[in-house]
């Protein structure tokens, strides 16, 4: 008679614990030495639980299921020539946000973690974090495999890493991460791990990807969902290291609520990019970033932190301005963009007047009254022959880099500014949240690579806009300014044109 | 205040006897379909059933399989051979080994 299989909880415990050793050469702590500086004490690294119980041979298993499936949506989708039946050719320029903004940091993520999980002295969560490592790596390579076919039509694309590293709005996503990943581990994963991951990338990847979908982009939907599909794994490393370092000494409550906090807002300032690629940049809109953050803040969030109530974690400082802020932060954030449209690297436009009462509809306590009589002003400048650019290089906010477009908390007239000294200089800073960043943190943020600084310095490439565009290796007349009169226009109605012909 | 246990599938073949095994023995489930995708919602919790999902699929189901329909999810997490779950409870529907 054959011995009886062993259950998944028997084989998880076989197969991730007892895995570690004690060091003889080499103390402990010189083995490990970022695991204590944060200050979070660990009595017992065995309580951790992973609630997945997923072993590292069951984890390749899926794992290539999933790329299998993938792979065979993006062979289909090059082969049956997927992008000529993308919505409009608008759509393309979210792709060109994704892969030069959000890609770049799913690399980043991949250190982030490979980190996490070298100086973690407790084997569960160097495991997950492992796990972890690699799928962000995977994240990186299917959306540049995806992306690159797009890459074959559409300006924009083909410099997204070295843009990452130079271009001005680049380097809010980036400075995100750089942060994260030059902090603790213990703070990487709250940040990270629990901040962005449970709190925060459902907004991106849910909503963001169906609206992928509903604009035709089989390809960009696969990768999105199969990137999700790891998600949630991830969504549940978050809430355990939460749980486990709130449940391992009362002292860590202050620090991980001060992590919170801080990482909640950061996330909030970078996913305003994702605010305005769902409200603005998807030409047939599915979801509003108002329901967005309804749904996965609000309800989901919570859920979330009514249960961690029990540890005495309140939900994050600020929630409530972030919340307000959701009426506001897509509609800003895409007049930066049309103001800056000369130096950005996908294309802008004014939304159309269907566009403008969806958006009427999905905010009618702002857009008509703060917003549509903007769009309208500049729309008829533009007719006029007066396009509005904005040739001042702006004010970045110290902590986030946005540029200071923002508006106070229940004035959406008056542009916020906030400021701090430190070491003789003056810093400034778009809002409390970011405020309070700097504040408990200045010599890090201090040291900041604000790209108009730079430009100012004469560290990216010269004075004028030619040379910076030059510097960011940006194709003046191709990958910038708008939409309308772009070779992707030209090329998109010429495809359009070919489908009229085919049908007659 | 309300406390929504959430799973999120794709809406493909793969998911479609998850999702009704969901909706069999869950009563109170709310379905949010988005293009794509579809989310699921119900006040405290969410439970799979191995053999639910397995009536309907006509083969053995592991519940591990479920990594390649969830996208996303709300709640704390079981998992053993038999269920998948997300909570809000405590103690969670049925007891970690």
């Amino acid at each position: 008679m054959s011995a009886k299989k062993l259950g998944l909880k028997q084989r998880y415990a076989h197969m991730t614990r007892g895995l570690d050793w004690e060091t003889s050469y080499q103390p402990m702590d010189k083995v490990f030495p970022y695991d204590s500086f944060e200050g979070i004490k660990i009595k017992d690294w065995s309580a951790w639980e992973d609630p997945f119980r997923l072993t590292m041979d069951t984890y390749w298993k899926f794992q290539a299921e999933k790329e299998r499936k993938l792979y065979a949506v993006i062979d289909a989708f090059a082969q049956n020539n997927g992008q000529t039946g993308i919505s409009d050719g608008r759509y393309a320029n979210v792709l060109k946000l994704f892969l030069t903004g959000i890609s770049p940091a799913e690399y980043q993520a991949h250190r982030g973690f490979a980190f996490a999980g070298r100086h973690l002295r407790g084997v569960g969560p160097r495991v997950a974090a492992q796990m972890q490592s690699l799928d962000e790596l995977r994240h990186l390579q299917t959306q540049i495999h995806t992306i690159s076919h797009y890459n074959k039509h559409f300006d924009g694309i083909s410099e997204f890493s070295h843009m990452h590293d130079r271009v001005w709005y680049l380097s809010v996503p980036k400075s995100f991460f750089d942060d994260a990943r030059s902090a603790g581990p213990f703070e990487y994963m709250i940040a990270i791990g629990f901040a962005f991951e449970y709190v925060l990338t459902n907004l991106l990847f849910v909503p963001f990807m169906s609206g992928a979908a509903y604009n035709g982009d089989m390809s960009t939907v696969t990768f999105g969902f199969s990137a999700q599909s790891d998600e949630s794994r991830h969504m549940t490393l978050g809430i355990e290291v939460i749980k486990f370092l709130l449940e391992q000494h009362p002292d860590n409550l202050p620090i991980v609520q001060k992590w919170v906090d801080k990482w909640f807002w950061r996330g909030h300032r970078v996913l305003g990019l994702v605010a305005m690629m769902m409200d603005y940049m998807l030409p047939k809109p599915v979801m509003s970033w108002k329901e967005a953050w309804e749904i996965y803040y609000t309800q989901a969030g919570g859920a979330l932190f009514q249960d961690l109530a029990r540890y005495g974690l309140r939900p994050p400082k600020y929630a409530d301005i972030a919340t307000a802020e959701a009426e506001h932060i897509s509609h800003q954030n895409w007049a930066i963009f049309y103001q800056y449209t000369h130096a950005a690297a996908f294309h802008t436009w004014i939304p159309d007047a269907k566009h403008m009462d969806w958006l009427s509809e999905k905010y009618p306590n702002t857009f008509d009254k703060y917003y549509r009589p903007r769009w309208e002003m500049w729309g008829r400048m533009a007719k006029e022959g007066k396009r509005f650019y904005n040739m001042a290089l702006p004010q970045l906010c110290q902590t986030c880099q946005i540029p200071m477009g923002y508006t106070e908390p229940g004035d959406p007239t008056t542009i916020a500014f906030r400021s701090s000294r430190f070491r003789g200089e003056t810093y400034h800073f778009c809002s409390d949240g970011c405020k309070d960043i700097f504040d408990a943190e200045p010599e890090k943020f201090a040291q900041s690579w604000l790209p108009v600084h730079q430009i100012f310095q004469g560290n990216c490439g010269g004075a004028t806009i030619p040379d910076v565009l030059n510097y960011y290796r940006l194709a003046n007349g191709a990958d910038n300014l708008d939409y309308v009169g772009s070779p992707d226009e030209k090329l998109w109605n010429e495809w359009q044109a070919d489908k009229l012909k085919t049908a007659v | 205040m309300s406390q929504l246990a959430s799973l999120t599938f794709y809406h493909n073949d793969d998911a479609r006897p998850v999702i009704e095994a969901i909706l069999a023995d869950n009563p109170g489930v709310q379905v949010l379909n988005m293009p794509g995708v579809v989310k699921l919602d119900r006040e405290g919790d969410i439970v799979i059933k191995r053999t639910t999902v397995e009536e309907r699929l006509g083969r053995p189901w592991d519940p591990q399989e479920i990594h390649l329909i969830l996208i996303s999810m709300a709640g704390n997490l079981d998992e053993d051979d038999d269920a998948f779950s997300v909570s809000w409870k405590h103690p969670p529907p049925f007891n970690r080994g």
